[in-house]
């Protein structure tokens, strides 16, 4: 399976991805530049966390207007697998490949630190290695996480299970308490209609070697190997 | 020709900068103050000449990149 992570001026979680890809997947993902219009053909896009263009205007605002980006679109429009982490959440969002807007969290800190998530779609080709409702433990550090979208386009993606995953408590509750940022319907991420493209404020790539403290990371990089490899 | 854009965000959109700069204010001693809403202002010089054309260029910057319709709304002046 190959992988392409592209890489904006201020990310700084491109190298967290690029160690989970090549250590799950064996090969070594191609680092892309955002002044690149053109790079070779792979079975997976990642977009990784940090402050592309220092954050300007909003989060992830700037990133679609880059020549990388415009590539991107077209090849997730086209099917190819899309993820984007933290920023990269905000950057898909920007860019019009998922819906809704990921607002300033509701506290107004920024928030470091491990929360348990409940697995709400273990088919989609991102977390198929996921029990239904199974609660991870997985790091977020954002400041803008806020997920918000209009009533019609939260309905689309409760009633066809697009919300990949919810803030939740030990017992997997999804309860107002365990809504770090603010979130509606604790939504931590999403997918899109065709299930080709995931965006997610926590960082799974940052939990996937025991000396990191976890594994729960891992089994989104094996559920995308093992979808990916068999197509 | 100089466009003045104001960008702020919805009705019913939660703004917690501008409850937090709310309560500020009650904390400096400043009573009364109902609400506050926090938004963005940009300055754009536009080589346009054409009224009508440069609105509707704006309102197209707008759409795309200067505000995110989603959560924003946006107004534009324009000093002919």
């Amino acid at each position: 399976m190959k992988s392409a992570v592209i890489v904006f001026p201020g990310s700084n979680c491109d190298r967290d991805i690029q160690v989970a890809l090549r250590d799950i997947t064996g090969v070594e993902p191609t680092m892309v530049w955002h002044g690149d219009s053109d790079f070779e053909k792979v079975d997976l896009i990642a977009l990784p966390g940090g402050f592309s263009y220092g954050d300007y205007l909003r989060s992830g605002a700037m990133a679609p207007t880059s020549p990388v980006m415009k590539e991107v679109v077209k090849r997730a429009k086209d099917g190819v697998a899309t993820l984007g982490i933290c920023n990269g959440f905000q950057v898909l969002t920007e860019a019009g490949l998922l819906p809704g807007a990921l607002m300033r969290n509701a506290g107004l800190k920024f928030i470091c630190k491990d929360v348990k998530l409940r697995v709400d779609n273990s088919t989609s080709i991102f977390t198929n290695q996921y029990e239904q409702g199974e609660v991870i433990n997985i790091p977020v550090a954002h400041h803008d996480g806020n997920y918000f979208c209009d009533e019609d386009t939260l309905e689309t993606l409760e009633c066809n299970s697009r919300i990949a995953f919810r803030y939740c408590d030990e017992t997997g509750d999804a309860s107002h308490e365990a809504n770090i940022n603010g979130s509606l319907n604790n939504i931590a991420g999403i997918l899109n209609s065709k299930g080709n493209v995931l965006g997610l404020m926590p960082h799974p790539e940052r939990l996937i070697d025991p000396v990191q403290g976890g594994t729960d990371g891992r089994k989104m990089f094996e559920s995308i190997l093992g979808a990916l490899t068999n197509a | 020709m100089k466009a003045r854009i104001h960008i702020t965000l919805k009705e019913g959109v939660l703004d917690p900068q501008g409850k937090a700069i709310q309560l500020a204010l009650g904390d400096l001693g400043f009573g009364g103050v109902d609400d506050v809403r926090q938004g963005k202002y940009i300055e754009v010089d536009l080589a346009e000449t054409d009224a009508s054309k440069a609105k509707d260029a704006l309102d197209d910057m707008c759409k795309k990149l200067l505000s995110n319709t989603v959560i924003e709304n946006y107004t534009i002046d324009l000093d002919e």
